[in-house]
């Protein structure tokens, strides 16, 4: 059992969660109320991830973030550090690719809520962040926790972006994913066993957490 | 009618794979071999008419699959340990032979600071004025290039000190990419890889001393059930004319024992 392998696996997945809740309130409620110009492309892109091969992400990553190019150059220049094989290039990943995982379900949440609810709250004085706050947030609670579910679960189970950029560094970009391939290729069979037992488990409960939310708030709206 | 039309499309297109399939034999070969194995099929193609379909990857991989049933006719190992597993197991036609022996080499992309040489003192020197941040070398737990590196990293008194730079490649050919990306400051690869063109006109490249580590016979083997095209490849690749191109990729012929080396580790 890989354990600082597991441990940087919910560290990442749990930073992926905090960078990406508020991206995915600010584009789940710009999606489901806004009416603009390109909203289709921009729906489009940001559900890309679900249907690009992680190779694909990985490469332009590599190139985009390696230490020659302009982005990685400027991060270098901001934090002393490297983007590529490094936790913080995991993370930017992470972020990219779970941005479908994160938004759609709030997306969905914001739809549900009723126009005339959130119209009372303006009537009611209620300010922007307000409305957001008492109102909207407390009624998408259900779609925004099982965006943080898949997120974090989804994040744990990344594996081709991180086998391409990550280098597969002890206690900075080697996840349980790629310890567990890791073991495989070195015929460890005992520890990956236990390491997927245990990633089968996790995955399975929060899936089932998610889908017991959804009913939940299925039956709140009838 | 439309999906009848469909069916018997779709049918015309698998026809001329079935028959190829049939034909051309599959061979697994390691990463290291990416460069110099397509220039030496294109010698046998030449010569006999006949062409393979190559898979590359890790050796490691190679053997799982083969074990797990892959059909492979035959196997060139980037060791020997993968191909006596599989020896053992009654997989093979016979024990094999070595085609070549395999060197590693110190490769440096253009904007690193770090200075090559053979016996690593550049690295021992970059290391000391902390300019390596990031240094690549395949896997050690299961590429045999990546053992080699971490053994010659050890000879060296380096290992401990380069420990915490290492990004390890999931192969080879991995590492080496990793190692020319410009994110790292250089990388310990197969010296097959590393001298090709692609690698070598825009990076530094220094053989490391063979005597840093051990050998690394590489093995072939024909695996049960193979043809007569992977037999007449198997021999080709003995041949005197085949061993000249490995030698031009550092793949030197071997003249040392070609019975299983006594190396046990994994």
């Amino acid at each position: 059992m890989d354990t600082t392998a597991l441990i940087l696996s919910l560290k990442l997945a749990f930073w992926t969660c905090v960078i990406l809740f508020p991206v995915a309130i600010f584009f789940g409620r710009l999606l489901a109320w806004r009416q603009f110009a390109g909203k289709a492309w921009l729906e489009a892109v940001i559900a890309l991830p679900l249907v690009l091969p992680p190779t694909v992400l990985g490469f332009y990553l590599l190139l985009g973030m390696g230490a020659t190019s302009p982005l990685g150059e400027f991060y270098f220049s901001l934090t002393g550090n490297h983007l590529v094989f490094s936790f913080d290039g995991l993370l930017v990943a992470s972020v990219i690719f779970n941005l479908p995982f994160a938004i759609q379900p709030m997306q969905r949440a914001f739809e549900a809520i009723p126009a005339n609810i959130r119209e009372a709250a303006w009537c009611c004085g209620l300010s922007r962040f307000e409305s957001l706050w008492r109102i909207e947030l407390p009624l998408a609670w259900p779609g925004a926790m099982s965006a943080l579910a898949l997120t974090f679960a989804h994040t744990l189970g990344e594996f081709g972006v991180v086998l391409m950029v990550g280098g597969s560094i002890e206690g900075e970009t080697k996840t349980i994913a790629i310890s567990i391939y890791d073991r495989v290729q070195a015929f460890d069979n005992h520890t990956a066993g236990t390491m997927s037992a245990l990633l089968l488990v996790f995955s399975l409960v929060t899936i089932g957490f998610v889908y017991r939310l959804t009913y939940q708030r299925r039956q709140q709206v009838k | 009618m439309k999906i009848k039309w469909l069916f018997l499309c779709f049918f015309t297109l698998l026809l001329p794979l079935a028959v190829q399939a049939s034909q051309v034999p599959r061979i697994a070969a390691a990463s290291s071999l990416q460069f110099v194995l397509p220039e030496v099929l294109a010698e046998f193609k030449r010569q006999t008419g006949h062409s393979v379909r190559t898979t590359f990857g890790s050796s490691g991989n190679f053997r799982r699959q083969i074990i797990q049933g892959a059909s492979f006719e035959l196997f060139l190992s980037a060791n020997e340990f993968y191909v006596n597993a599989l020896v053992e197991r009654g997989l093979t036609v016979d024990a094999g032979v070595i085609y070549g022996q395999g060197r590693i080499a110190l490769v440096v992309p253009t904007n690193s600071q770090l200075k090559p040489d053979s016996n690593l003192a550049g690295l021992r020197q970059a290391l000391d004025k902390n300019d390596i941040s990031r240094f690549a070398i395949a896997n050690p737990n299961h590429a045999p290039y990546g053992r080699a590196a971490r053994e010659a990293l050890q000879v060296y008194g380096l290992w401990n000190a380069i420990q915490p730079f290492i990004v390890k490649g999931e192969n080879a050919s991995q590492a080496t990419q990793f190692a020319v990306s410009g994110s790292t400051q250089g990388g310990i690869v197969p010296y097959a890889l590393a001298v090709s063109p692609i690698i070598a006109e825009s990076n530094q490249v220094v053989l490391i001393a063979q005597s840093s580590h051990q050998p690394i016979g590489q093995r072939m083997v024909l695996l049960q059930g193979s043809g007569d095209v992977a037999r007449q490849l198997y021999d080709f690749i003995s041949s005197a004319q085949a061993q000249a191109i490995f030698t031009q990729f550092g793949i030197e012929s071997s003249s040392v024992s070609q019975s299983p080396s006594q190396r046990v580790s994994e």
